[in-house]
């Protein structure tokens, strides 16, 4: 009898706190839900819109359900559609803002896994006053660099080139690169070092056997970092191209300013996907290490 | 720069009378691969400032000239309304922007925290936007405020006909616009940064706050919120250098307007630097850009080093 009255007060507080940690449930889902909608509605909407008819945008307004289906606004985004003069879509654009993001990644990259080397396990006197030196270039905002930029690239015969926005996003890009490699590099134990010495290995040989076998990690932080900051950069490839050399998201404001009395948004979304698809893949694919390089670039 | 890597000096070479030239070229190989990033990044740094500085106290208008004129152009750009307006906008955009985006932040990053099922893909609706470019962000977004065909059509078309939703339209609101979008852009970051300092936390710490009775509410109110407090300033200077690095945002959103409602000290150098050819004035307002920046990072690195020396100390 006394254990009957026992189980039930126990199945009551059993069933209380059940009821609180489904509540709790409820709460927290639902919060996530709700944020999770607000987040995707714009892609959605955007995707949405690249698939509709313009008449029907027109009619039922941007955020709606497609009832119409056509390929036709990402065929004329990506090699038809007038921006100013010229009618030939995003396609060019888009091939710039490659030609500029990939050189640009790999030459940085590189640059910043050999000095990242040189500033972890070749120190020297001063060293760690350069490496600070270098760290600079993180925080310096791009409108200071605007006027020496425009003088050196006029100088140099690159204004209105992809070579000179490769050269401004290798520069500017080194620094980071750096950083990043560094303090990887920093954690790689100077005993496997100081052995491949001993047994006669020198700069370049550490380099090629030990320091790059052990940075995948790192360099595809640091890749996907660079690619993806100066795919979507903005303020350079304005000032410094203009037209048909200018890189994609310069070429998308265009697009979007351009004054036609109907505002196209079935083109426009499908421009503005092209614009976004290759740092989204690369995010998609890559999500661990853009997280990484994230969180790595903030704290420092 | 006639410094020698001193650690190659001190590896035992063999018994030969003096270095060959492939020793040679290993001992000054780090130094030469130094070299060219750091002369570069010493002219961008160093070079560039000094220029920019330079120009500001120059007569420059459409072209750099070199006539010096003291604090003219500082003395022109304060007391231009506009430039008033770029700075009280970047005063009122930083602290909705900031605040507004770790509250969010931490807030889903405490829901995430609470052993959610498909954390990957929460994480990951999260924190797409931070992939895509302000422009991308902010032409969409500008599409969304567009009360002819966006957010206010949709709910007039549900049926409340008289619903007003012009925000980025109304010279006195379009401010809000930025920060909503901003905010939308970027509280995925401060989410990211806080989760991964709720996994440092320390699972006793938490533990023994349960064993004793604290809810889940008081656990990160008392303990696990004042441990993580270095992440919050992360965050907030990682934050106020976007905001006054602001450009593509509001270009794409705004463009400034309505009028000159909207302006911010990024766009206005650019606009007095590529628009209207006053370079020397634009040259100043980058140089209160970097003052600016200057003002946030230096206490924030002094403090930096400051913990890391105490954290040492105290072993």
């Amino acid at each position: 009898m006394a254990d009957a009255a026992l189980a039930r007060v126990h199945d009551r507080e059993a069933s209380a706190a059940f009821r609180r940690h489904f509540l709790s449930r409820v709460v927290i889902y639902g919060l996530l839900s709700i944020f999770a909608i607000i987040y995707l509605v714009p892609l959605l909407v955007v995707v949405f819109n690249s698939f509709r008819e313009q008449p029907e945008i027109a009619q039922n307004g941007l955020i709606a359900f497609p009832r119409s289906f056509s390929f036709h606004a990402w065929a004329d985004a990506w090699s038809t559609y007038c921006i100013g003069g010229t009618c030939e879509g995003m396609r060019r654009n888009f091939l710039n803002s490659l030609w500029m993001a990939i050189p640009a990644t790999i030459l940085s990259t590189l640059l910043g896994a050999m000095n990242g080397y040189v500033l972890s396990k070749w120190r020297f006197k001063g060293s760690e006053v350069l490496f600070t030196l270098m760290l600079l270039g993180v925080f310096m905002p791009g409108q200071i660099a605007l006027m020496p930029w425009a003088f050196l690239l006029g100088k140099l015969g690159l204004t209105n080139s992809t070579y000179g926005l490769i050269l401004i996003h290798v520069v500017q890009g080194i620094s980071f690169t750096t950083l990043f490699c560094r303090n990887y590099y920093v954690s790689i134990p100077d005993d496997l070092i100081k052995a491949a010495r001993i047994d006669g290995a020198g700069f370049w040989r550490i380099f090629r056997k030990i320091i790059l076998p052990l940075s995948p990690p790192i360099l595809i932080v640091t890749v996907i970092w660079q690619f993806t900051g100066i795919w979507n950069e903005y303020l350079f490839g304005v000032v410094f191209t203009s037209g048909r050399e200018q890189p994609i998201t310069a070429a998308l404001v265009a697009l979007t300013a351009s004054g036609t009395n109907v505002r196209a948004y079935d083109v426009m979304s499908a421009a503005v996907l092209i614009g976004a698809l290759p740092p989204l893949l690369v995010y998609f694919l890559g999500g661990k290490y853009f997280v990484r390089g994230l969180t790595q670039g903030a704290i420092k | 720069m006639s410094t020698t890597a001193a650690d190659a000096a001190r590896v035992p070479g063999p018994a030969s009378p003096g270095p060959s030239w492939r020793e040679r070229l290993t001992r000054i190989a780090p130094i030469l691969v130094l070299a060219p990033s750091l002369a570069a990044s010493f002219i961008y740094v160093f070079v560039f400032t000094i220029w920019t500085l330079y120009i500001s106290l120059s007569n420059s208008s459409l072209l750099p000239s070199y006539g010096f004129v003291g604090l003219d152009n500082y003395a022109s750009l304060w007391s231009n309304r506009r430039w008033n307006i770029a700075y009280s906008n970047l005063f009122l955009f930083s602290a909705f922007y900031i605040v507004g985006a770790m509250a969010i932040g931490l807030l889903l990053a405490i829901l995430i925290d609470q052993k959610v099922r498909g954390e990957a893909a929460w994480r990951t609706i999260f924190l797409y936007p931070l992939a895509v470019s302000f422009i991308v962000t902010g032409t969409v977004w500008s599409w969304l405020y567009n009360p002819v065909d966006g957010i206010q059509m949709l709910v007039r078309s549900l049926g409340w006909t008289n619903f007003n939703f012009a925000l980025a339209s109304d010279r006195n609101t379009a401010i809000y616009a930025i920060i909503i979008t901003g905010i939308w852009q970027s509280s995925g970051f401060a989410m990211a940064l806080f989760l991964a300092g709720l996994r440092s936390v320390d699972p006793d710490l938490v533990k023994a706050a349960q064993i004793d009775g604290a809810s889940t509410f008081r656990t990160y109110r008392r303990v696990i919120l004042p441990v993580i407090a270095p992440i919050f300033l992360a965050v907030a200077v990682v934050q106020i250098q976007f905001a006054i690095k602001t450009f593509d945002l509001v270009a794409a959103l705004t463009r400034g307007g309505p009028g000159i409602s909207t302006t911010f000290p990024a766009i206005y150098v650019y606009d007095l630097m590529f628009q209207r050819g006053q370079i020397g004035e634009g040259a100043a307002a980058a140089i209160m850009m970097l003052a600016a920046l200057a003002v946030v990072l230096v206490p924030y690195s002094f403090f930096v080093v400051w913990r890391h020396r105490r954290e040492s100390h105290h072993g």
